[in-house]
């Protein structure tokens, strides 16, 4: 009696060691259903582009390149998330793994968070390959170019060169793309994080991918929502309550949308880089917590 | 806690959860907005998502855009841009540029691409066009060129007034094309006082300069400064202009460079 009272005493309300167990397991099973041939897509996307790019020059080429990579990382990591997350709950139901699961002393909170970690492993692992693979193919253009550039201007006088080469490095790999690569990384955690919310009180996962989809559109859009109802007072009270919802409920997807102005060169203030990551990590603690909450209410 | 918060609210969970989204929404407003303002004092999200933009790239283009996919829908109509230039489509390209500069006003390689199309491929094309036989037409066609180029090069300054590449290339615009002086000095030396600035616009400058009419004093000064600087700067128009202002100012004898000076 005193060991089984001892045993209930050590349970502890919240163990990392059980997060980390349904993390690893969720990885596991997400990774069986190889979603990671969406890197060979990335890959095939990236060589497929530069056939093309062979044809222009290389500030072209090098605009082109970064435009294509960040925005297809941006795409398939939000997919990835999306999809990959929108599944998790309805598919413990329906294989019945949810009840084995909760039948343990295992709060479902702890069930949440090891479930949203595992998709954010997935998440990382896909980013960090894709950005190995593109910043290697950019690294390596950018030599090309350099030594072909320094072989055509070997007569050129040395000022003549240094600018060339200024330029070339200057369009081609630059510190900027880091941030811009965590600001993806960000947007997708808070749409994993946003879909586990949503799938809480979906029944189906087709429903959650729908409303996500919406989501993202209306989160594109939702800043000009927000700046229309702060600013504007001439419109009906109607209106004005619309858009008060899309800014209360939506989040401002745009504010991840750092990539456009990057590829073309503009410098990221490391003040808005910070700010931004503070955002996401907000959403995304503010999304589980919710999806935790709805799901202690949840029949099972 | 977590647990008795949700027994407790076990009957009023769904009001409860609206009730905590918006307090969330408004718990996120300020810092959303004070990263909206940053955005804007740094040009970015500088495209204003209207009809306007919408008809110009369709539909599907419009959806992409706006879901984030700005720079890609701005690559697409790139390559169809390039792709309408090797077949010398005109029209299509400067319909399609117009598009492109739309979506990604802060790249200066498309004002730049779509000034150098238009001023010098369609003007070139133009002149030479054989079906129309008059003269006067196929200028006044080539004129209208290099009007699209030099709008497609200031809007771009506009947009981006602190990169020196399109100043530069207004400037080249302004001396090849135009053969106007006056105003190619104006944007070289406009670019020369820019933050990362080719090294040779200083001189450029100082060259349109000797060509202006009534401004040979201060070309002649300019130029001299730049001899005066170094072996690096005494290149061969340097020295041949110098010299055709000394001749032409009657600098005297002894403050001329020396006759045999490289």
């Amino acid at each position: 009696m005193s060991n089984k009272t001892a045993g209930i005493n050590r349970h502890r309300s919240f163990s990392l060691a059980r997060v980390f167990a349904i993390t690893t397991n969720t990885l596991t099973e997400l990774t069986r259903l190889k979603v990671f041939y969406i890197l060979l897509i990335f890959a095939l996307l990236l060589i497929g582009s530069s056939v093309f790019m062979a044809r222009l020059t290389f500030q072209q080429e090098f605009q082109i390149l970064k435009d294509v990579s960040l925005g297809a990382m941006s795409i398939f990591t939000s997919l990835l998330a999306i999809i990959a997350t929108a599944r998790l709950i309805p598919q413990d139901i329906e294989d019945r793994t949810v009840y084995t699961i909760l039948a343990k002393p295992v709060p479902r909170f702890e069930y949440i968070v090891g479930k949203l970690t595992g998709v954010l492993l997935l998440l990382s692992i896909s980013m960090l390959v894709m950005s190995a693979m593109f910043l290697a193919v950019l690294y390596l253009r950018e030599q090309t170019v350099l030594h072909e550039t320094l072989r055509q201007m070997s007569a050129a006088p040395r000022e003549q060169i240094d600018d060339a080469l200024r330029a070339i490095r200057s369009s081609a790999l630059n510190i900027d793309i880091l941030p811009g690569i965590v600001i993806i990384y960000l947007k997708a955690c808070l749409l994993a994080a946003l879909t586990l919310f949503v799938s809480t009180f979906a029944t189906t996962n087709i429903f959650t991918i729908v409303v996500m989809v919406v989501i993202y559109f209306i989160g594109h859009l939702q800043a000009t929502a927000r700046e229309y109802w702060l600013q504007e007072h001439s419109t009906g009270w109607m209106t004005r309550a619309f858009l008060a919802l899309v800014a209360l409920i939506f989040p401002d997807l745009q504010t991840f949308n750092l990539v456009d102005d990057i590829v073309v060169g503009a410098a990221i203030p490391l003040g808005l880089v910070a700010k931004t990551v503070v955002l996401g990590v907000f959403y995304t603690t503010i999304y589980t917590f919710l999806a935790a909450f709805v799901f202690y209410g949840k029949e099972l | 806690m977590m647990r008795f918060v949700c027994r407790a609210a076990a009957l009023r969970r769904p009001v409860l959860v609206i009730a905590m989204v918006l307090a969330f929404g408004v718990m996120k407003l300020p810092t959303e907005r004070a990263l909206f303002v940053q955005h804007r004092q740094l040009h970015f999200r500088d495209v204003e998502f209207n009809l306007d933009l919408r008809e110009k790239i369709g539909q599907l283009g419009f959806i992409a855009a706006l879901s984030g996919f700005r720079s890609i829908v701005a690559d697409a109509l790139y390559i169809q841009a390039h792709v309408a230039w090797e077949r010398t489509e005109w029209g299509r390209v400067l319909l399609l540029f117009r598009q492109i500069t739309t979506l990604q006003p802060r790249a200066i390689l498309f004002w730049d691409m779509a000034a150098w199309h238009m001023a010098w491929n369609a003007s070139v094309a133009a002149m030479n066009d054989q079906t129309q036989p008059r003269l006067a037409l196929r200028v006044k066609a080539q004129r209208e060129y290099f009007a699209l180029g030099k709008d497609f090069l200031e809007r771009g300054i506009k947009n981006n007034p602190e990169k020196p590449q399109l100043y530069d290339a207004l400037a080249r615009l302004y001396k090849e094309k135009y053969e106007d002086h006056a105003s190619a000095f104006e944007f070289y030396a406009k670019a020369a006082v820019l933050p990362g600035a080719w090294s040779y616009e200083k001189r450029f400058a100082a060259y349109e300069l000797s060509y202006c009419e009534g401004r040979e004093r201060e070309a002649y000064e300019r130029l001299r400064q730049l001899y005066d600087a170094g072996k690096n700067e005494r290149l061969p128009t340097l020295i041949t202009r110098l010299k055709f202002l000394e001749q032409k100012l009657n600098i005297p004898n002894e403050q001329r460079i020396p006759e045999n000076a490289h």
